[in-house]
């Protein structure tokens, strides 16, 4: 079984001003791209020949994890976005939120913060665990919250490729412009 | 006293069209300032106070992930911009070129392990030329670790060190990171680093 990127559900130049089209070429075009080829290198010959993305995530090591987790981080980011998504968490997610934050605010700047302060390369996540209950986590390099057993309904790519050609050493202000292109509402499917 | 960010001892648009203008001052005037100020801020009113930057990084465990962090970005960061200068590579020679041949095979069996070490380290890091004595071995480390830390797998003093963090190349080769590594080779001032082997 090989793996495909998957296609973006807008257009790349559909998040300006706030993720840039060059910066949708180089990070989807280029980057995700190029952790399914490697993924696709990879896996023959090894026990995960046959395995689906999800398995290989909550179980690989080394090159093979890092390309799939990757993979599986990237088109989990890409998918949240929308040019003209709904903009506020409601309902159920809306209540989880605040039981944890108070405010959807609150959580806004306890996510933001957690992304602008991961050291190097990683994510930042908003995570379920097994009781529903919402929790912010930060992962390194291709780390996933999965293999901690809890469910992730919303991440921040905090990789500078993420960012760099736009904002350059300006994180907190990527993260700031991410809430803008944000689509709450896959974020509630997700929930 | 505290840690001052050095000046370059070149123009930010000196070492095009290898390393870009746009990317050396963003790299100096921001993430270098900003870690040697973080730095400060994590060390001031503390016995750590005073103390020299190989001294923190020497025992960096029993410190704050601050200090790690932007101890290691200011040190690694002094590196870099010294063992690169304009006006063209020379190439090792002497001492250096000997130890070289005799802990790596060649210099190009050296800038073959060198480059791949850069290449592969996954995330954001570095990668560097170590001297352990009179040999050399090629290491690398994540984020801002270096060799000069005790959390390091690989111990020794670094002589030569590249950053590969994404925001060293990013602006000017973005995903191509090895085409960065090329362009490096063209910069490096031997010069210092064989000072620094020579200790």
């Amino acid at each position: 079984m090989s793996f495909e990127l998957p296609a973006l559900p807008y257009a790349k130049s559909a998040l300006e001003p706030y993720i840039s089209e060059k910066t949708l070429d180089f990070h989807y075009g280029k980057h995700h791209q190029t952790y399914v080829n490697k993924l696709n290198d990879l896996v023959p010959g090894t026990k995960f020949e046959n395995a689906d993305l999800e398995t290989i995530v909550k179980e690989a090591e080394g090159g093979i994890f890092n390309n799939g987790a990757q993979v599986w981080n990237h088109t989990f980011y890409f998918m949240q976005f929308s040019p003209d998504g709904c903009k506020e968490p409601k309902d159920k997610l809306k209540t989880a939120i605040e039981a944890e934050w108070k405010t959807v605010e609150d959580f806004k700047e306890a996510f933001s913060q957690a992304a602008a302060t991961l050291f190097g390369s990683g994510w930042a996540w908003l995570v379920k665990d097994d009781a529903g209950k919402l929790s912010i986590v930060q992962t390194s390099n291709a780390a996933n919250p999965m293999r901690d057993g809890l469910t992730p309904i919303l991440t921040c790519d905090v990789w500078e490729h993420a960012y760099y050609l736009d904002k350059q050493n300006a994180r907190p202000k990527y993260v700031e412009d991410f809430w803008k292109v944000l689509d709450w509402k896959v974020v509630s499917e997700r929930f | 006293m505290s840690f001052e960010l050095p000046k370059l001892s070149y123009a930010y648009d000196a070492l095009e069209p290898y390393i870009d203008a746009q990317t050396m001052e963003i790299h100096h005037s921001k993430h270098h300032a900003a870690y040697t100020s973080k730095l400060n801020g994590a060390i001031e009113g503390s016995e750590l106070e005073g103390k020299s930057i190989e001294e923190l990084l020497a025992n960096v465990s029993n410190h704050s992930t601050a200090v790690r962090n932007n101890g290691g970005g200011f040190y690694n960061h002094n590196l870099y911009w010294e063992i690169m200068a304009p006006g063209g590579a020379s190439q090792p020679e002497g001492d250096l070129l000997k130890a070289i041949n005799d802990s790596l095979g060649s210099v190009d069996k050296f800038k073959e392990a060198f480059a791949n070490a850069a290449a592969t380290r996954f995330g954001s890091g570095w990668a560097w030329l170590v001297k352990q004595g009179d040999s050399l071995v090629v290491s690398s480390t994540p984020n801002q670790d270096n060799p000069l830390m005790d959390v390091a797998d690989v111990k020794g003093t670094p002589i030569l060190g590249i950053d590969v963090w994404e925001h060293a190349y990013y602006l000017k080769y973005q995903n191509k990171r090895p085409d960065y590594i090329d362009a490096f080779w063209k910069v490096i001032n031997w010069g210092e680093v064989a000072k620094r082997f020579k200790g």
